[in-house]
């Protein structure tokens, strides 16, 4: 039944199936990882070939149905859209980066973490180009259970509370999605999962607004947005930092695509009831995350805040409903992700070294690491958004579309800009500034393979950051389809 | 030719990747070579444009390279404009530049190479950033070497990054001005909400039909972005302690060109602030307010530094001043004679310190005139410049802005003399007790003092030339008629303006008179200056009023009692008590909530098939009584 390759879906799809299975049965450490890295790499390989075939000519080549349960109206349909194109591109680029980046770390069990991570990797591909609902909850949960056992079996002391908790909060949003599915589907006219059946569904607005919000929920745990977010610092600390990698800067994108997808598109008709609830609830939980981060003294705690404010952010510019702020938000997303992971490489890279991640007992790294500094530097400065990074384009687009949406949230969100610099400039000069103490006066020079992972994601950021035209190319076909929607 | 203009940023900027790329394997030589030979290319190709620009019948040229933004109805494109006004500043910002890379290839030398090249990289940095900012013909590429210039000004101050406090004063740099830029943002985003562009050409067209209020709401944004950047009542604190980087970054940066952004900024959008009702009030009060505060304060600084960027601080504030009544055209004026006297008075300080080794406080300085002569001379020209003596520069930068704000309101002229007049004081002040009297060091001290090496004085002696004769680019109407060429050459950018703003004729005799009077008081208290510190001696702790202005009327200490603090105990309280206890203990409240449930109801999977069954049997009988029951 799945047996056609001749598209860019099932086989961004198969690549990290078949490759993770494999991985299960590898038992030599070094083997999986090398496995495993060429499996993503490969993957990689194949996401670029089917950046050159995006045009309207080569849609048999991005899109696929199969007959998967027609009993109950569901086809098994995939497709490489802009927004899709986007995030899978994300994915494809972020597991050879994770994988490089932590190749020397060694777990416990090598076989199964990495067939683990390239199972998510499945997930999340599936997530982002499902064009059926329950598909699109099947690949939903396909991300979320591997995720569940990589933070619960590897990692910090704490670990398994973090990753229970996660677990049991995301699971619950996901069973308040399956029955928003479910009732959705009931009410569509042929009865089908299908996109296109969602969209078009007889929906009263009197139960869009409660079906909303079993969708938002599910939506909004993923994110996080603020008040949901406390499993989220938990997790990125105690999980070991390729699994954090996967969880912050690709997992938490599935929270803001599903909104665009599957939540703006199909109840239109309510958003402007709740767009000032939500969109005032994310801007208080940025500034909430960046105060909470000016005080941090874990590395990863304080990223894991920083994450929470940008997540914020966008989660408001989403719900201003505008195509500035919606753009933003999509070239965003992958921006976010490329940032996100190369702080979590710098993080990996100092805890590796000195055992720490404190950032009151670090000091004085930029005399011993030159290198290293400069390449944190700089993505720290595209984390604050600074011009002609990557973040720069996503954030103004984002703001100039929350103002347009109502001026005081783009005002009091703003005041975030500040905040940003404070704790990331604190970092910088704790960590790398100043002189070196006893933890740190031994620490070495970063070696050639870390130098080309940071380097890549440095010359990434600044590609975006200075010729974002391409990935609006990409984007624009889906804002489009998104707010044809509400423009009725 | 202005196809070319990309060639001028690019420059720099290759230096700046040469020279950052490749910090461990080039000597200081090519290093300096690198980092002097691209802003030197930078200058000449400046000059070139400058040709074209000064030919008559030129017209304003904005040159487009590609898309920046381009979607979701806006269009940002990637777009240089070169008209009067960006040459002006492309001259002086390569130009001073120039002089200061030079000056900086000899200060820097003690340096390792690997930092020496960093050094130079990050000037380069700057310079390509600075360019990028006056070039830029939208507000967004203006904001994009806005806060270029932010984050090298930031790198510059935490140059010699092993200091902590130096890293503090970096990082309050980097903070202050991004609240600024916060202002600075949303007015762009103002604008493409009223504007649907950012284009200087189409904003200023669609300008004469906005609302005053939108207007007034724009343009003061845009001035809170000048309040950070260019170090203005409340935003100014941040640029004295900037002093922490090394001199010549002082020089270039937080004297000559970052810091003259915002005045800039302001009259690059002239015709906005002309329309807008409130705005060129509160730009002229702040200014002059500024300009009062910060001298006052400089009166009692003992640092050298310290008291050249204070009176850098009040020097700007009398641009904002000129911007505020109207008097764009002297604004300019001035920025360019400040960015001449006050970069040589920079400069010659660095030779100061470099000549004391390191010692930057001028009571244990003295008699230096014998031992540093062409410091010496050129720092007292660059003096004689500030204080507004005819007829070196700054007397004719400063006379038209103060006229412009007779004409206004004779107050504002008043108010705006007498911080002329505490220029002079302070400025004699730091000349006495540094070069005149006896030598107050170290014997140490006394035993190394040394004149500069000519890569230090060359720029020096180029940049006092510049000092005493560059007022006669705008002589004033009272003196000569139609003599005043910078006046004629910037008209085209500021005709709109003209047209709307009322003439306000000074009639010749009162010019004269309040010319007269002011420089003959600026001349007393330039003397008694000179009599009274000339020797010096030690002194006590001050007391009273003067303590107060040694403490910089405290205001960092308010600040921190009523910013800083209260912002980091909330957020240690958010951290602590919300989100620890409050939201994340409600999550595990009910958590604890669905287990205990559980517990509760676990007898009902006793594991024994009979009472499932009866648990069946009873709910079957229950739904088909509501069965019942609901028909």
């Amino acid at each position: 039944m799945f047996a056609a390759f001749d598209n860019f879906p099932a086989l961004l799809i198969w690549l990290p199936l078949v490759g993770g299975l494999l991985s299960f049965f590898i038992k030599d450490e070094r083997t999986v990882k090398n496995w495993s890295l060429f499996s993503s790499i490969l993957t990689l390989a194949l996401m670029g070939v089917s950046l050159l075939y995006t045009g309207q000519e080569h849609y048999v080549l991005n899109s696929v149905s199969y007959i998967w349960l027609p009993e109950i109206g569901s086809s098994f349909s995939l497709m490489l859209d802009g927004m899709s194109r986007i995030l899978c591109l994300l994915t494809a680029i972020s597991f050879p980066l994770i994988f490089a980046s932590t190749y020397s770390a060694s777990y416990k069990n090598p076989n199964q973490f990495y067939g683990l991570m390239l199972l998510t990797q499945c997930g999340l591909m599936g997530v982002f180009m499902a064009m059926d609902a329950l598909v699109f909850y099947f690949f939903w949960e396909l991300a979320l259970i591997p995720a569940y056992f990589l933070a619960s079996l590897w990692g910090g002391e704490k670990r398994i509370q973090a990753a229970f908790k996660f677990f049991i909060y995301t699971f619950a949003g996901s069973l308040f999605l399956l029955i928003g599915i479910i009732y959705v589907y009931l009410k569509t006219g042929d009865q089908s999962f299908s996109v296109v059946s969602f969209y078009n569904a007889m929906l009263p607005v009197k139960e869009q607004g409660w079906l909303f919000w079993l969708f938002f929920l599910a939506f909004a745990i993923k994110m996080p947005i603020f008040p949901f977010h406390t499993w989220q610092p938990d997790v990125y600390e105690q999980s070991p930092t390729a699994v954090t990698m996967v969880l912050s800067g690709i997992m938490v994108k599935m929270g803001l695509f599903a909104v665009l997808r599957w939540l703006l598109p199909v109840f239109p008709d309510v958003i402007k009831n709740y767009d000032n609830l939500i969109i005032g609830m994310a801007v208080v939980g940025m500034l909430y995350a960046s105060c909470i981060a000016m005080v941090q003294d874990d590395l990863k705690r304080l990223i894991a805040y920083s994450s929470i404010a940008h997540i914020g952010l966008m989660a408001a510019a989403i719900f201003s409903v505008n195509q500035l702020a919606m753009e933003g938000v999509m070239i965003q997303m992958f921006n976010h992700g490329i940032n996100i992971i190369g702080l979590w490489v710098v993080v990996y890279l100092i805890e590796q070294q000195t055992g720490i991640r404190k950032i009151s007992e670090l000091g004085g790294l930029a005399q011993k690491a030159p290198v290293l500094a400069v390449m944190l530097v700089v993505i720290a400065l595209a984390n604050i958004a600074l011009p002609l990074t990557n973040a720069f384009v996503g954030e103004f687009m984002m703001f100039a579309g929350l103002y347009k949406f109502n001026a005081w949230y783009a005002a009091v969100a703003g005041l975030s800009i500040i905040l940003s610099a404070v704790y990331t400039l604190n970092m910088i000069k704790n960590v790398f500034y100043g002189n070196v103490n006893t933890l740190t006066s031994n620490f070495r020079e970063i070696m050639v393979h870390e130098r080309v992972i940071l380097a890549s994601i440095v010359v990434l950021i600044f590609l975006v950051g200075v010729y974002p035209g391409p990935m609006f190319d990409m984007i624009r076909q889906t804002s489009d389809v998104i707010l044809s929607r509400f423009t009725k | 030719m202005t196809k070319l203009t990309y060639l001028i940023p690019l420059l720099p900027l290759i230096g700046f990747l040469i020279n950052g790329l490749g910090r461990r394997s080039l000597s200081k030589r090519l290093t300096a070579i690198i980092g002097c030979g691209t802003i030197l290319g930078s200058f000449i190709l400046s000059l070139l444009l400058f040709l074209v620009v000064n030919t008559p019948g030129f017209n304003a040229t904005e040159v487009k390279y590609f898309d920046f933004i381009n979607t979701a109805g806006i269009n940002i494109p990637f777009a240089f404009r070169v008209d009067q006004l960006s040459i002006l500043f492309l001259l002086v910002i390569t130009g001073v530049g120039f002089l200061i890379h030079l000056y900086s290839s000899a200060y820097m030398h003690e340096e390792k190479e690997e930092h020496y090249a960093r050094y130079f990289a990050y000037l380069n940095l700057f310079v390509f950033s600075m360019l990028l900012l006056v070039l830029g013909s939208n507000f967004v590429i203006m904001f994009i070497g806005w806060e270029g210039v932010g984050l090298c000004s930031y790198l510059l101050i935490g140059y010699w990054f092993k200091n902590g406090d130096y890293n503090n004063a970096a990082k309050k740099a980097f903070v202050m001005n991004r609240i600024g830029d916060l202002g600075f943002l949303l007015a762009i985003f103002w604008m493409i909400l009223q504007f649907g562009s950012t284009g200087f050409t189409e904003v200023f067209a669609k300008a004469g039909n906005t609302a005053p209020a939108v207007l007034t709401g724009i343009t003061l944004l845009l001035f809170v972005g000048a309040t950070g950047k260019s170090a203005q009542i409340p935003l100014y604190t941040w640029l004295p302690d900037a002093m922490a980087g090394p001199t010549p970054v002082s020089a270039l940066i937080h004297a000559a060109t970052m810091v003259t952004a915002g005045i800039y900024m302001i009259a690059r959008s002239n015709i906005m602030y002309t329309l807008a009702p409130v705005t060129p009030t509160v730009v002229a009060v702040i200014g002059l307010a500024t300009s009062i505060f910060a001298a006052s304060i400089a009166v009692r600084q003992n640092d050298i530094k310290k008291v050249l960027a204070y009176s850098t601080v009040s020097q700007l504030g009398l641009m904002f001043l000129g911007l505020g009544v109207g008097a764009y055209t002297g604004a300019v004026f001035h920025v360019i004679t400040h960015a001449f006297f006050k970069a040589l008075l920079f400069l010659g300080a660095g030779s100061v310190i470099h000549a004391m080794h390191h010692e930057q406080d001028i009571r244990h300085m003295g008699g230096l005139k014998k031992y540093l002569p062409v410091t010496h001379l050129t720092f007292l020209i660059g003096c004689i410049a500030i204080a507004g003596i005819p007829p070196f520069s700054g007397f004719f930068s400063k006379d038209e802005i103060l006229m412009g704000a007779f004409a206004h309101s004779p107050v504002l002229y008043f108010i705006g003399t007498f911080s002329a007049l505490l220029t002079a004081f302070y400025m004699f002040r730091l000349y006495s007790l540094t070069f005149l009297g006896k030598f107050r060091g170290t014997h140490d001290q006394e035993h190394h003092l040394h004149e500069s090496p000519s890569a230090m004085t060359i720029p020096l002696i180029v940049l006092s030339i510049l000092a005493a004769v560059a007022g006669f680019m705008g002589i004033p109407e009272v003196f000569v008629k139609d003599a005043h060429w910078l006046e004629h050459f910037l008209a085209p950018v500021f005709s709109e303006s003209t047209v709307r703003q009322q003439a306000h004729e000074i009639a010749h005799n009162t010019e004269y008179l309040l010319m007269g009077v002011t420089v003959a008081l600026i001349l007393g208290i330039a003397f008694y200056a000179i009599r009274k510190f000339s020797n010096y001696e030690k002194q006590g702790a001050a007391t009273g009023f003067a303590r107060v202005l040694e403490n910089k009327w405290y205001v960092d200490e308010i600040y921190d009692a009523v910013i800083n603090k209260p912002l980091k105990g909330f957020s240690l309280f958010l951290n602590k008590v919300v989100e620890r206890n409050g939201i994340d203990g409600a999550v595990n409240g009910v958590g604890r909530f669905v287990q205990y449930s559980s517990r509760q109801l676990r007898w009902l999977q006793s594991g024994q098939v009979g009472s499932y069954i009866l648990i069946m049997v009873v709910a079957t009988v229950v739904f088909f009584v509501i069965q019942l029951f609901s028909k």
